[in-house]
């Protein structure tokens, strides 16, 4: 009788969960870090560390995360905070989409465990899996490994932003920018489909936000910037 | 409750139900042309009006210092694919320095 895996076929096998684990744990460690720039800003944004580290637990995605706390850190209100952080988070749930054939997750406990860990970098790692086995290793260990980096560093930032005045302050201040820079910048890549398209509305939004400071309520120039996404243009040809 | 408990806690719920919905809802819902085209075009203009509110207004003021310096070193360092960490310790370095010589 044939076995059923041969034992070349169980090596490649155990080489892929392999490479699988060590790419998901390595983003994990790198995206943790962010964490620490996060719980910096969200302080010097005026949240105590029990907000910043609800929102890393309870959010966990880091875009709206920063979006969040940075409106109400510019003066914004809630409803301008809370609209740029769901606006930022509705790719999640195309990624939930795509990520349900892959992952399969059956039973209303492990939909609820499984969706608070869509996020852009499990969903990254799940569909450049090789098989449906990988995809959900893949997605488990690098959203676990996030998740965990994430809420550690974001609770040392938190602590650590208390400590910081003159010099390391105005460094904070550059950092908030440069990292909502780094979440936008590979979307403008040419790896990333329509990056003219992708361009056009990312300055338009800049430009909105911009013209609207002097005149708005603080965090409402955020939300408008949304317009510019009627520059992206090819509304007509689907 | 004060105002940032419900910014936050309202923003979580918000967050994490559209996260449930994308693996609940049945997927021609989400998949409309006119919603995935939206979808994929919204973090781009809200990120991008994010960078510039945080590097260049102060409350209803626009101005300049050494965020937009910070701003700066960080784009060249992205374009020159440095680590996201490194593109962070360049852009607080430049922030800092500014404050330093200012």
């Amino acid at each position: 009788m044939v076995p059923l895996q041969s034992p070349v076929v169980d090596d490649e096998a155990r080489a892929a969960r392999r490479a699988t684990i060590r790419d998901a744990l390595g983003l994990g460690v790198a995206v943790g870090l962010y964490g620490a720039a996060f719980g910096a800003a969200a302080v010097a944004a005026g949240l105590d560390a029990w907000q910043a580290c609800a929102l890393s637990l309870l959010m966990f995605t880091g875009a709206s995360q920063f979006a969040l706390v940075g409106v109400l850190g510019a003066g914004g209100g809630v409803l301008a905070a809370v609209g740029s952080a769901v606006l930022l988070g509705t790719r999640n749930t195309i990624y939930g989409v795509r990520l349900v054939p892959l992952l399969q997750p059956r039973g209303g406990v492990r939909r609820l465990g499984t969706a608070h860990l869509v996020i852009d970098e499990s969903t990254a790692l799940a569909l450049a899996a090789p098989d449906r086995a990988n995809a959900r290793l893949a997605f488990t260990v690098g959203g676990g490994s996030i998740f965990l980096g994430w809420n550690a560093t974001t609770l040392l930032g938190a602590l650590g932003a208390d400590a910081l005045t003159g010099p390391w302050l105005a460094a904070l201040d550059a950092v908030v920018p440069a990292a909502f820079l780094a979440l936008l910048w590979p979307r403008l890549q040419r790896a990333w489909a329509e990056p003219a398209a992708q361009r056009r509305v990312a300055l338009g939004g800049a430009v909105v936000a911009l013209a609207l400071t002097p005149f708005v309520p603080a965090g409402v120039q955020v939300i408008a910037a949304v317009a510019a996404v009627a520059l992206a243009g090819g509304w007509r040809r689907r | 409750m004060s105002e940032l408990w419900v910014a936050v806690l309202l923003g979580a719920a918000g967050c994490y139900l559209l996260k449930l919905a994308g693996l609940s809802v049945p997927s021609a819902w989400v998949e409309h042309p006119v919603v995935r085209r939206v979808v994929d075009f919204v973090p781009a203009a809200l990120l991008a009006a994010l960078v510039a509110v945080q590097a260049a207004t102060s409350g209803p003021q626009l101005v300049v210092d050494g965020r937009l310096a910070g701003l700066a070193v960080a784009a060249l360092a992205l374009a020159l694919r440095a680590p996201f960490v490194v593109v962070l310790l360049l852009a607080g370095a430049t922030g800092a320095g500014v404050h330093l010589l200012a």
